[in-house]
C-alpha cells in the first residue's frame, strides 16, 4: 500500500490541465473527486491518466453517504471500485457525513448526530467500503452549520472510535475544523488539542466565507478563496505537533489562475519543511 | 420500525424541501444555520444543471434557470451521486413546462445538449486507418460507428438554436424544422453538433448493421442522388468510424 508524499497537492481541475504540463516543477500530488471520473472514456479519463503517470493521486470520494441509515449504494460502490483499479491512487478519502436520502441523491455533505448508534452505523459503513475498495479508506471531519440536541459523543471521539474500530486513517480537514467550531461558538484549539493528530494521514486546506449572525459570524465551507489566516495558524500548530504530513489545497468555486493556487502550495510546503527541519534535529 | 437516525434524516429531507427542522435542532438561528444546507442544495443542483445546459442557461437567464432547476429537481432527483449523469429527463420536463410553450424548440436543445454530455463521457475506441478505409472494398468493408456518436431527430430547428447560442455566434431568425442532429466527440475531445440530412442519418443507421455499399443504398432508398462522400469525410476526420471484423 503505497502513501500520498508528506507535501502539498492540490486539487486537479480541468482548467489548469495546460499549465500544469508547463510547470516544471506543479506539485507533490494531485487529488480528484472520484464521481467526476466515473465516465467511461474522453478527456477526463486522459487527463488523469496523464497525470497519474506523473503524479501521485489522491482520489476523494464525495458521493458514497457513508452516515446514511439506508444503507450504502452498492452499484456506486462498485463503480468506485473499478476506479480504484484503474488508477490505483495512493489514498482514496471520503467524508463523515450523508448525502442520499433512500436512492435519491442530494448533492450536499450533510450532518448526522453523533450517537452510539450512528457511530456503529459509521464503523459497519467504513468496514464495508474498505472491504469493497480493498484498501484503508481516510475519514474526513465535516464543516457543520448545526449542532443536534441527541449527539451524545464529541467529533473528535466519534472520529477516534471509527478509526480504532475499522482500521482506516483521518483526514483533518482544518477549514472545517475551524468553520465548525467558530460557527458553534467553541475554541477551534481545544478542538485540535482532542483531536488523535496520530492517525492522520491527510490534510485538507481550503476557503470559507463568511455571513453575519446575531451571535457572531456563521462561517461557510465553499471553496471559494483562499485559506484564511486563522487555518494557516491551526495547519501550522498541527505540523508543528505530528511533522509533516500529505497537504491538500481545496479550491473548487471561482477557480484562480494556476499560479494563485501554487502559492497555496507554496506557503503550505514552507511550513511542512520548517516542521520537516524541526522534527529531523 | 426504521431507527431514530433513519428518522432523523428522514425529517431532515423533508426540511431541506420546505418541511420543519429536523428533531434536535433548536434555537433563535437554527432556521439561518439550516439555511445553508437548503441554499447549498439548491445551488449546487442548479450548478450541475446548468454546467449540463449551458445553452438553456443562456436562453432563458441564469435567475429563470435556478427556478427552473428546483422545479425540475423537486420531481426528478439525481438517483446518483455522478451529477453528469443527471438531466436525462430535463428535455421531456421542458417539453410539458407550459410557461415554456412559446419558445418550442427549447425541449430540443436540452435533448442536444444532454446527448453532447453523453458524447463527453462516452467510451474511447481506435479510429479507423484512414489507408484502409481508403483501400478496402466497400463492398465486404464492415464500418463501425464511434460510442459517442449520437443521432437525434428533432422536432423543430433545434440545432440552428444551438448554433446561434455559442460564443461568437450572430443570433438570427430560428429556421422552419425539423432537423436532425448528428453529435459525437471529435480526436480534440470537442463535441460538435450538425445538422444532416433524413438520408444521412439513414446511412449512419445503417453503418454498423451492414456492408459500406449497402449503407450508401440505404441512404440512395431515402434520397436517390444522395451523395456519401460528405458524410463518410466529416465521420472520418472526426475519428467516428471503426473497424470491425469482416462481414460474416
Amino acid at each position: 500500500m503505497s502513501h500520498l508524499p508528506a507535501t502539498p497537492g492540490v486539487g486537479f481541475k480541468p482548467q489548469h490541465f495546460a499549465a500544469i504540463l508547463q510547470d516544471a516543477r506543479p506539485v507533490g500530488f494531485f487529488e480528484v473527486h472520484a464521481e467526476n471520473y466515473l465516465g467511461a472514456g474522453g478527456l477526463p479519463h486522459a487527463q488523469l491518466t496523464a497525470l497519474r503517470a506523473d503524479f501521485p493521486l489522491s482520489l476523494h470520494g464525495v458521493g458514497l453517504s457513508i452516515g446514511s441509515p439506508h444503507g450504502l449504494d452498492r452499484d456506486h460502490l462498485t463503480r468506485v471500485r473499478a476506479l480504484c483499479d484503474r488508477y490505483q491512487p495512493d489514498s482514496f478519502s471520503e467524508h463523515l457525513a450523508w448525502s442520499s436520502h433512500g436512492a435519491e441523491y442530494l448533492n450536499d455533505l450533510l450532518p448526522l448526530p453523533y450517537t452510539p448508534q450512528t457511530l456503529a452505523l459509521v464503523i459497519d459503513h467504513v468496514d464495508q467500503v474498505q472491504t469493497a475498495l480493498a484498501r484503508p479508506i481516510l475519514l474526513e471531519n465535516p464543516a457543520t452549520y448545526l449542532l443536534f440536541q441527541q449527539s451524545e459523543i464529541p467529533e473528535t471521539q466519534f472520529l477516534q472510535a471509527i478509526a480504532h474500530a475499522t482500521g482506516c486513517g483521518l483526514l483533518l480537514d482544518v477549514n472545517n475544523l475551524y468553520v465548525s467550531e467558530v460557527n458553534h461558538r467553541r475554541d477551534p484549539w481545544a478542538w485540535l488539542d482532542a483531536f488523535p493528530l496520530d492517525l492522520v494521514q491527510e490534510i485538507h486546506l481550503g476557503g470559507h466565507a463568511t455571513e453575519d449572525l446575531p451571535s457572531g459570524p456563521l462561517l461557510i465551507d465553499d471553496h471559494g478563496s483562499a485559506v484564511a489566516d486563522p487555518v494557516w495558524a491551526l495547519y501550522a500548530g498541527a505540523i508543528a505537533r505530528q511533522g509533516p504530513l500529505p497537504t491538500l489545497v481545496e479550491w473548487d468555486n471561482d477557480l484562480p489562475d494556476w499560479p494563485v493556487l501554487t502559492a497555496e502550495a507554496a506557503r503550505a510546503d514552507a511550513i511542512l519543511r520548517h516542521a520537516g527541519l524541526a522534527h529531523a534535529v | 420500525m426504521p431507527s431514530d437516525h433513519a428518522r432523523f434524516t428522514a425529517a431532515f429531507d423533508a426540511a431541506l424541501r420546505g418541511g420543519p427542522l429536523p428533531p434536535g435542532v433548536t434555537g433563535p438561528e437554527a432556521e439561518r444555520r439550516f439555511a445553508v444546507y437548503r441554499n447549498n442544495v439548491a445551488v449546487g443542483l442548479s450548478a450541475a444543471l446548468a454546467q449540463r445546459f449551458p445553452v438553456i442557461h443562456r436562453l432563458v437567464g441564469a435567475d429563470y434557470f435556478a427556478a427552473l432547476a428546483a422545479s425540475f429537481g423537486a420531481i426528478d432527483r439525481p438517483r446518483s451521486p455522478v451529477m453528469a449523469e443527471w438531466g436525462a429527463g430535463f428535455a421531456a420536463y421542458l417539453a410539458g413546462f407550459p410557461p415554456l410553450a412559446g419558445w418550442p424548440w427549447m425541449a430540443d436543445v436540452a435533448r442536444i445538449e444532454h446527448a453532447r454530455g453523453v458524447a463527453f463521457h462516452a467510451a474511447d475506441a481506435a479510429p479507423i486507418r484512414p489507408e484502409r478505409l481508403a483501400t478496402a472494398d466497400p463492398a465486404t468493408l464492415w464500418l463501425g460507428l464511434h460510442p459517442s456518436v449520437i443521432v437525434l431527430s428533432l422536432h423543430h430547428a433545434g440545432v440552428a438554436v444551438w448554433a446561434m447560442n455559442q460564443p461568437g455566434a450572430t443570433p438570427g431568425p430560428v429556421p422552419a424544422g425539423p432537423q436532425i442532429a448528428l453529435i459525437l466527440r471529435d480526436p480534440s475531445w470537442s463535441v460538435p453538433v450538425t445538422a444532416i440530412s433524413p438520408a444521412d442519418a439513414a446511412m449512419i443507421a445503417a453503418l454498423p448493421n451492414g456492408s459500406l455499399t449497402a449503407a450508401a443504398q440505404a441512404a440512395q432508398a431515402v434520397q436517390p442522388d444522395h451523395d456519401p462522400q460528405p458524410l463518410l469525410l466529416h465521420l472520418m476526420r472526426s475519428g467516428s468510424l471503426t473497424d470491425t471484423e469482416t462481414a460474416p
